[in-house]
């Protein structure tokens, strides 16, 4: 039985120092495989005598056991070890950035209407558009702005060359035109916003020739003025995100709309406190509104003494400087990517 | 329009500071826009008397003067004023004065030497007192202004003056009288004009007057005045005043009409009686008439034009302007003095006619009160006898229409006050807001009669009087108050493509939203579309912005170039926007959802191998965004462009029409522009990209997917869809897929032909498919490309 004991003691340190899993598998066939030691020595039980050959028998199946044992725990061990070297050797830098196509950005003109809209849609306001080539009719007359009238100056009108139209063709000075329109083919109720390009014969630092007006147009049997100023307040605290924002109307005149508001609201940098932006006043003058005038319905066929309504005419620009604090108009329309990339 | 304040409160003084009124003036629409101090703060400045003169020894230009200052002592003070000069009473800051100078730093005035002769203080011009921009002599104060009095306070320069934003609607407010109207409605404060009596008269002679033209003039009232002093002064006062308004001083006569404009609202005019010809007539020009102008302007008249003329000839624009030849001038001494009334809606852009606008035309424009003429006639007169003597004959007073001087009432009713405004205001409120804005009010059953004053042209309506009210009850006493909304659900289609949707795939990809200008550059638009009939701004901001944009790509390309000259080299933008061109009814406005990329695919990083973007780049953008409206299918048709690589273009059609167009800017272009490196565009139209398909949901099959690749050769000039094609053909239920993943040329592929690697995917939905069967198929695929395309197993 020396040579058993012998046999063990030299596999278990081979089993013990084996340095890979496949240098494991040829000691594993070296001692238990088919020709493998312990497997001879069991082959062998047959030429002890029959009174000997039990508990041989049972020696040798516990030492085939524990080698077996020993390299299943060595197999593990070195498994471990190989896991722990591939886990190693295929570490990365996670702060290496990521793989990537840059993200686009919407236009802050468009990021503002779109938050317009949404406010508006949840008051049940929808959406209504109209040509911004437009006829005289509709961008002055039918808003009660007859030819000559002094009113007509307060806008700067582009005018097309003539195309021997009966009526010169105007680019729209505004979305009020979509009013028009929209009355012309509905009666009320009416609720519709309608946002767009709008074009004044202006440019400074602060006009631009090409801008952008959300209108608004609410119509029914009951709309009354204090109406207005309720949906306008609510607005102005949900688009700023503020409910510290103040509204308020001053009497002013627009042809289209009596009463007609300026709206003002609370300045959105120093909360009325007064800055450079309000130019110390507090206020911020933000928009124009009004009931629509009884002269607007029965050019579009409504009856003023059934429907009453009111309008509004947001200046998107405007609101938009405000909402990200920008200081000048002009940037909006230059298009610089590294502009553009802010509004991510 | 300016007012002082002094001169307002003279009329209106209500226990408020300058600031409470302007916000209350400021919240019922008469908007104050700034509010100026009209002389600089100054000190130890008193009125002066040059009692003795002589020449500086030493200096030319410069005067040595003995000026009294009021307290028995003379002090000596060296001079350069040219209208320094015994006798003169001026400003005199004394030794510790402080001159405001228009650096912001004060001149502080110390005992000197000028040329060696001692300077005790300084004798001050306007500009030096910061009550003018400049000024070419000394400020010469009256003779009866009291020696040693503060200038500051003898010339009541503790004012401001307001300026005020007076919209379309208020030609009433364009006067001193018209402001403190409204400041008397929102105080419930009571005015205190000046008295202005009838004058009596000295002579009897009048001129003729005839009104002809009583559409446009049906009110004409005149008077003669003769034997003014022609050296009378117009005194500091008043100059002062209508400096405060922003009014030049001119001469006596024509100060006090233009006193009389800001004080009442009234424009006049004086005539040189002397050069007029018999009577007065206000007539419509004969066509082809001319006028020259006080300025010396020449006008010639159309036949609708209104003048005032004589019996030979026109004398003034009416309304507008005086003529030259019958103007009052420093040897005038008898005038003739009109106040007339011209009506609104006819000298409604005629002054603009003739490229005009004058401080009369615009208060016609805007309208002034009919009941004015007499009373501003009757305050000219009493203003120019006082300043210049003169005997003063009768008024006659023209008034044609005999409904002139009746304001047509309006019906006011309750209900309709809290129907409009959503608040209920007290009768009593109600009657006393009209009554104070001057209406005569009659109560009825359901409401009132209101008469409007005659300055009130803008109340024609119900709604008109409802404004009114509102205003001043004050916007501020109306409750914001939204009532219950009903529900108007705006639910959209989910069929329906939407902006946002359309959007989104150019986000992802790195697309920036631009806003480009509507009017490009002529040129640039000759470039992209050439033989396109422009639509042309009759009157544009500059050259560059002239013509409607036929396509996006011309606004696009400018932005391009605007990054590439700054650095930024890759670029990609789109833009959602209108385009033009002319249709039979008029002008068609198409709306386009247009891109343009340049520059490498991906933006610089370490982990990507990059490559400058090409054709099928950008093709997929537009297929990502085709992708959204998928009810239909896009066709990509090789059809060269204008502004396109003639090899790298495409029009995109669907079954219908041609919806777009995508490809590379054609290299010609890119080096008239200048740009220097290869540029990709696409434009669709936004009206065609509508209608998203709705999933069907069908099985997925358990069966196994086989897939087989071919290898084929071809000639180069076979398309990509001619191999779809010629698959689809075979119409096998099987083949349920396939995809071209490889083309080649070059090494190993004869010159003029490509390799092309097609993987074919089959599976049936309820079996496993067959070896035979597979082989079938393929064989037929095979058999089909050779057949339609030409193409061969490698």
């Amino acid at each position: 039985m020396q040579s058993l004991l012998e046999l063990m003691g030299t596999a278990h340190e081979q089993i013990s120092s084996a340095s890979n899993l496949a240098s494991l598998d040829q000691i594993r066939v070296q001692y238990l495989g088919k020709a493998g030691l312990i497997t001879e020595q069991l082959k062998q039980l047959g030429q002890l005598p029959v009174e000997e050959r039990k508990a041989a028998g049972q020696e040798i199946n516990l030492a085939k056991q524990s080698l077996a044992n020993a390299i299943d725990l060595r197999r593990e061990s070195l498994q471990a070890e190989a896991l722990t070297m591939r886990l190693k050797a295929e570490s990365v830098d996670v702060t290496l950035p990521g793989r990537r196509m840059d993200t686009g950005s919407l236009h802050p003109v468009t990021l503002t209407i779109q938050r317009m809209q949404d406010i508006f849609a949840q008051l049940g306001f929808a959406l209504a558009e109209g040509p911004q080539v437009e006829d005289d009719f509709h961008n002055f007359t039918a808003l009660n702005v007859p030819a000559n009238h002094p009113a007509r100056a307060m806008q700067d009108t582009f005018y097309l060359e003539n195309f021997g139209t009966e009526e010169p063709l105007l680019l729209r000075t505004h979305t009020s035109s979509v009013q028009i329109r929209y009355m012309e083919a509905h009666q009320p109720p009416i609720r519709i916003i309608a946002p767009g390009r709008v074009y004044r014969c202006d440019s400074d630092m602060t006009h631009s020739p090409m801008f952008h007006q959300v209108e608004g147009l609410m119509m029914d049997k009951d709309i009354t003025f204090a109406d207005l100023k309720g949906i306008l307040d609510e607005f102005f605290r949900a688009f700023f995100e503020d409910d510290a924002i103040k509204m308020r109307f001053r009497a002013s005149f627009f042809p289209f709309t009596e009463p007609s508001a300026e709206t003002d609201i609370t300045c959105v940098h120093c909360h009325g406190a007064g800055c450079r932006v309000c130019k110390n006043t507090g206020w911020l003058e933000v928009m124009g509104c009004g009931m629509v005038h009884p002269n607007v319905l029965k050019h579009v066929g409504i009856d003023s003494e059934q429907y009453t309504g009111f309008a509004f005419g947001m200046g998107v620009e405007r609101l938009a400087m405000l909402r990200y604090q920008m200081n000048d108009l002009r940037v909006l329309f230059e298009n610089d990517v590294r502009f553009l990339r802010q509004f991510h | 329009m300016k007012i002082s304040e002094q001169w307002l409160r003279e009329w209106v003084n209500p226990a408020l500071s300058l600031d409470e009124i302007n916000h209350k003036l400021t919240m019922a629409g008469c908007e104050v826009e700034g509010v100026e101090a009209v002389a600089s703060d100054f000190s130890d400045v008193i009125v002066g008397q040059i009692v003795e003169i002589a020449k500086h020894p030493d200096a030319d230009k410069l005067n040595v003067c003995k000026v009294d200052n009021g307290s028995g002592e003379i002090l000596q003070i060296v001079c350069g004023a040219p209208n320094a000069r015994a006798g003169l009473k001026a400003p005199l800051a004394l030794i510790g004065a402080e001159l405001p100078m228009s650096d912001g730093k004060p001149l502080k005035i110390k005992k000197g030497k000028l040329r060696g002769i001692e300077s005790c203080g300084m004798l001050c011009s306007a500009a030096e007192l910061g009550m003018s921009e400049k000024s070419d002599g000394l400020l010469e104060l009256p003779e009866d202004a009291p020696l040693g009095t503060a200038v500051h306070d003898y010339l009541k320069l503790a004012d401001k003056a307001v300026e005020l934003n007076v919209t379309a609607n208020r030609g009433d407010w364009l006067s001193i009288a018209g402001v403190a109207r409204e400041v008397g409605v929102l105080t419930s404060t009571g005015l205190t004009p000046p008295s202005i009596p009838e004058h009596s008269t000295q002579h009897t002679e009048t001129l003729n007057i005839s009104l002809p033209a009583a559409d446009s003039c049906p009110r004409y009232a005149g008077r003669i005045i003769r034997n003014i002093n022609p050296n009378a002064q117009t005194p500091l006062w008043m100059k002062e005043r209508l400096r405060r308004l922003g009014s030049r001083s001119l001469s006596p006569v024509v100060d006090v009409t233009n006193y009389v404009l800001l004080e009442l609202g009234q424009p006049m005019h004086a005539f040189d009686l002397d050069k007029l010809q018999g009577g007065i007539q206000a007539r419509y020009a004969t066509e082809g008439e001319q006028l020259i102008l006080l300025d010396d302007q020449t006008v010639t008249l159309s036949a609708d034009t209104l003048v005032i003329a004589d019996d030979e000839k026109a004398v003034a624009l009416a309304g507008i302007k005086g003529g030259m030849a019958t103007a009052v001038s420093h040897a005038t001494q008898n005038i003739f003095l009109e106040s007339a009334h011209f009506r609104a809606e006819k000298l409604r852009g005629q002054a603009r006619r003739y490229g005009l606008q004058t401080d009369a035309s615009y208060r016609f424009e805007r309208g002034v009160a009919a009941d004015l003429p007499r009373l501003a006639l009757e305050r000219a007169t009493q203003l120019i006898v006082e300043i210049c003597g003169g005997s003063v004959g009768p008024v006659v007073d023209v008034c044609v229409d005999e409904h002139l001087l009746d304001r047509p009432s309006v019906q006011l009713r309750r209900e309709r006050i809290a129907r409009i405004l959503g608040v209920t205001i007290a009768d009593e409120s109600v009657v006393g807001i009209l009554q104070r804005l001057g209406c005569e009010v009659s109560a009825k059953a359901e409401g009132w009669t209101v008469k409007p004053p005659h300055s009130r042209f803008d109340i024609t309506i119900e709604e008109d009087l409802i404004e009114e009210l509102a205003r001043v009850y004050g916007y501020d006493n109306i409750p914001a108050a939204l009532k219950p909304l009903q529900p108007q659900l705006t639910v959209k289609l989910e069929t329906a493509t939407s902006l946002t949707g359309l959007r989104a795939p150019l986000l992802a990809n790195g697309y920036q939203e631009a806003v480009t200008y509507s009017f490009v550059d002529p040129v640039i638009e000759g470039l992209l579309a050439p033989g396109h009939e422009s639509i042309v701004l009759a009157n544009p901001i500059s050259a560059e912005l002239s013509h409607l944009r036929s396509t996006v790509w011309s606004g696009l390309l400018r932005a391009l170039e605007y990054n590439l000259n700054r650095q930024q080299t890759r670029v990609r933008l789109f833009e959602l926007g209108p385009v033009f061109s002319k249709a039979e009814s008029g002008i068609q406005q198409q709306d386009k959802i247009a891109g343009i990329i340049t520059g490498s695919l991906f933006p610089e990083q370490w982990g990507q191998a990059n490559r400058p973007v090409d054709f099928y780049d950008i093709k997929g953008d537009v297929e990502a965004i085709l992708a959204q409206a998928s009810a239909q299918k896009f066709y990509f048709v090789p059809v060269a462009h204008p502004a396109l690589h003639p090899g790298q273009s495409a029009e995109i059609a669907t079954d219908k029409e041609v919806v777009g167009w995508v490809g590379a800017l054609h290299p010609a272009l890119e080096a008239k522009l200048g740009l220097g490196q290869d540029v990709f565009l696409f434009e669709l139209d936004l009206k065609a990209l509508q209608g998203r398909r709705l999933p069907v949901y069908q099985t997925v099959s358990k069966f196994p997917m086989i897939r087989r690749d071919l290898a084929l050769v071809m000639d180069c000039s076979v398309l990509a869809i001619a191999l779809d094609q010629a698959i689809a053909s075979v119409a096998e239920p099987s083949l349920i897929h396939w995809e071209i993943f490889d083309v080649y040329t070059g090494k190993g592929v004869a010159e003029h032909q490509k390799s092309v690697a097609i993987s074919l995917i089959l599976q049936e939905p309820s079996r496993t498919l067959e070896d035979t069967e597979i082989t079938r198929i393929v064989g037929e695929v095979v058999a089909s490309l050779q057949d339609k395309t030409g193409a061969t197993l490698r």
